[in-house]
């Protein structure tokens, strides 16, 4: 176990390096001269100069790459052209924020997401099945940005219970104003683990040892808890693991309807004043955010399947994920 | 089964048998035809414009009339008016052509872009780790993301916000062929074919590519769910389509900052990416279960 945990690390850091690389690449080739951003356009060429190498913009791309990265491994993420602030301080101030909204997203989505989802499996084909089903369907197909619109205008404009937006002060006022974007991002994350839920309790209440339980005069709760639940809870986990990757690195669009002081906000304002450290510090932050949750999904389903477990064991690492591969 | 056996033997092609499938799933079916209607209304639209020399386009769709700004929905216009006084109905049309084309050619480059490095990696094992590697990088930033950076450095236009989602989607492309090829690759009419002496390229393109075209177009279809949420995401935030033209995601950015004195304004194009977007789930999972009857519990 130590091994496979200790593997999938060492693999991470070629993806971190090249998404790095990658993220560095696509906003460094991109056209307009951020000295021209930061001093205006009357810029005397002296000063655009001096800028220039005040910056390191005058070095060659892969020397400003590796000094980026450099930077970076000693938890700077250079100065904002803005502000002149430190981009790490900025970023990480409101990181948490970020992260607190995702894990209530995700609570809501697995709180009601699996007991319903275990529901419309138990009660296949019946009406709570099918308003469900076409509750789910509709949850996944709405923008979040939009279902988060609407929820302002019912809970904040109309019936005046929850602010519209920002993040209050206090813990009570700031748990309130915390409601509307963790619903707004968790509803349609509860429909993906819904589906999920469903389909794979679906497929283990047909299970031999499921019948065998039973038979044994199991109660019901217990089959349903221990037997079907337990089993169906692997595909789950993962999905629920993705989607808060997803959650960490793409709640930019509800961070920005709701004027949540998150990471995903800083980028976008970074974007629109052309502030390339800022964006390119945010980006990594999320993606690597990213990249670690679904290393730790991975690792957690080892954990909760003994079956990997034994497969990592018996063939090593690659005939394992092949068949996780196979049942994703 | 019992008709089966009374019947003499049909036989029918995959998508044929596809089809035949499809066709019973109602609801798929009812989607389909309103995915066509949607469709054919954005090409009619495209006609009028060039027919009337976007005379129409100006009059209705982006001409301004503060009289009638923020009226609700009313017998004359259905969904109401919009901030400068514009019917949201006729705006909602005319956006349709963005999200539908946009979306589709967004797709078309992924799928090709993806189908080929997915069919190589599949194929050459050489390619296959330093393939797969690089799509790893692309997939560890999440798609929303990886788009606005692109849209971010490149700057907003028509053009770039579709290569921007065709490149942020092109990974799971590429993952979803590979995983076809390294299944088919190995049995037995593709030797067959190798030893009647077929070529790496028509094995590829004459007899590996069809086989695995079923989980392909459900991609399809899904990715151009997932196409159309992130050109409307993109257009709210500013960085795809740009006011005064009638897309969806930038009519709602527009009527954030009246949410509160119309909600009409708001509700309504939001409505119309969600109906899409249904649509298309709806498609695609009649499609999975049409093209891979396993796949159904």
């Amino acid at each position: 176990m130590f091994r496979l945990i200790l593997k999938r690390l060492l693999l991470l850091i070629p993806v971190l390096i090249g998404v790095t690389f990658l993220v560095f690449a696509i906003l460094s080739l991109a056209p307009g001269d951020p000295v021209l951003v930061v001093l205006g356009d009357n810029a005397t060429e002296e000063a655009a100069e001096a800028m220039r190498s005040e910056l390191g913009l005058d070095k060659p791309f892969l020397e400003r790459y590796v000094n980026y990265i450099w930077d970076l491994l000693h938890g700077d993420f250079g100065k904002s052209y803005k502000t002149k602030l430190s981009v790490s301080d900025q970023i990480l101030s409101r990181f948490p924020n970020t992260i607190l909204l995702a894990l209530s997203s995700m609570l809501i989505a697995l709180l009601f997401g699996i007991p319903l989802g275990i529901l419309s499996a138990k009660k296949q084909y019946t009406l709570l099945d099918n308003v469900a089903s076409v509750g789910g369907l509709i949850s996944v197909s709405m923008p979040n940005f939009w279902l988060g619109l609407l929820l302002v205008i019912l809970f904040a404009l109309k019936l005046r219970w929850l602010p519209s937006q920002g993040m209050s002060e206090g813990t009570g006022p700031m748990l309130k104003s915390l409601i509307l974007p963790a619903v707004t991002l968790g509803t349609g994350i509860m429909a993906t683990i819904m589906r999920m839920t469903r389909s794979s309790v679906l497929e283990t209440m047909r299970q031999d040892y499921v019948s065998t339980a039973r038979a044994k005069g199991i109660s019901e709760s217990q089959v349903t808890t221990g037997h079907m639940l337990k089993n169906a809870l692997i595909p789950i986990i993962t999905s629920a693991g993705l989607q808060f990757g997803h959650l960490l690195g793409g709640s930019m669009l509800t961070e920005t309807v709701f004027s949540w002081p998150g990471v995903g906000r800083y980028m976008l304002d970074a974007i629109k004043t052309k502030d390339t450290p800022a964006v390119l510090g945010s980006v990594i932050l999320m993606s690597v955010s990213f990249s670690v949750v679904n290393l730790l999904v991975d690792i957690l389903y080892a954990f909760v399947d003994p079956r990997i477990k034994s497969q990592y064991k018996k063939h090593g690492k690659k005939s394992a994920l092949r068949a996780k591969k196979q049942e994703a | 089964m019992k008709k089966a056996q009374n019947m003499p033997y049909q036989s029918r092609t995959l998508g044929a048998e596809a089809w035949y499938r499809f066709k019973k799933n109602k609801l798929a079916l009812g989607a389909l035809a309103i995915f066509i209607f949607l469709a054919l209304m954005a090409i009619t639209t495209i006609i009028i414009d060039l027919v009337t020399n976007n005379s129409f386009y100006d009059k209705y769709v982006i001409s301004q009339d503060l009289l009638q700004r923020l009226q609700p929905p009313s017998k004359e216009h259905v969904l109401g008016m919009d901030e400068f006084g514009r019917d949201i109905l006729l705006r909602i049309i005319w956006g349709t052509r963005y999200s539908l084309f946009m979306g589709a050619f967004a797709v078309l480059g992924a799928s090709v872009l993806g189908g080929i490095i997915g069919a190589v990696a599949g194929y050459y094992n050489m390619m296959d780790t330093i393939l797969m590697r690089i799509m790893d990088v692309f997939l560890a930033i999440p798609t929303t993301l990886l788009a606005v950076a692109i849209v971010a450095a490149t700057g907003p236009s028509l053009v770039n916000v579709v290569l921007a989602i065709a490149i942020s989607q092109t990974p799971t492309f590429a993952r979803v062929i590979r995983a076809q090829v390294l299944t088919i690759k190995d049995q037995e009419f593709i030797e067959a074919a190798r030893s009647a002496g077929a070529s790496d390229a028509r094995i590829i393109f004459r007899y590996i590519v069809p086989n695995a075209l079923s989980p392909m177009i459900v991609q399809v279809t899904m990715g151009m769910a997932s196409a159309i949420l992130s050109i409307a995401g993109l257009s709210f935030i500013g960085m795809g389509i740009q006011a005064p033209m009638p897309e969806w995601g930038a009519m709602l950015s527009n009527a954030r900052s009246y949410i509160r004195d119309a909600w009409h304004i708001t509700v309504m194009p939001g409505a119309a990416i969600m109906i899409t977007i249904l649509i298309l789930n709806i498609i695609g999972d009649g499609l999975r279960d049409a093209l891979d009857p396993r796949m159904k519990n």
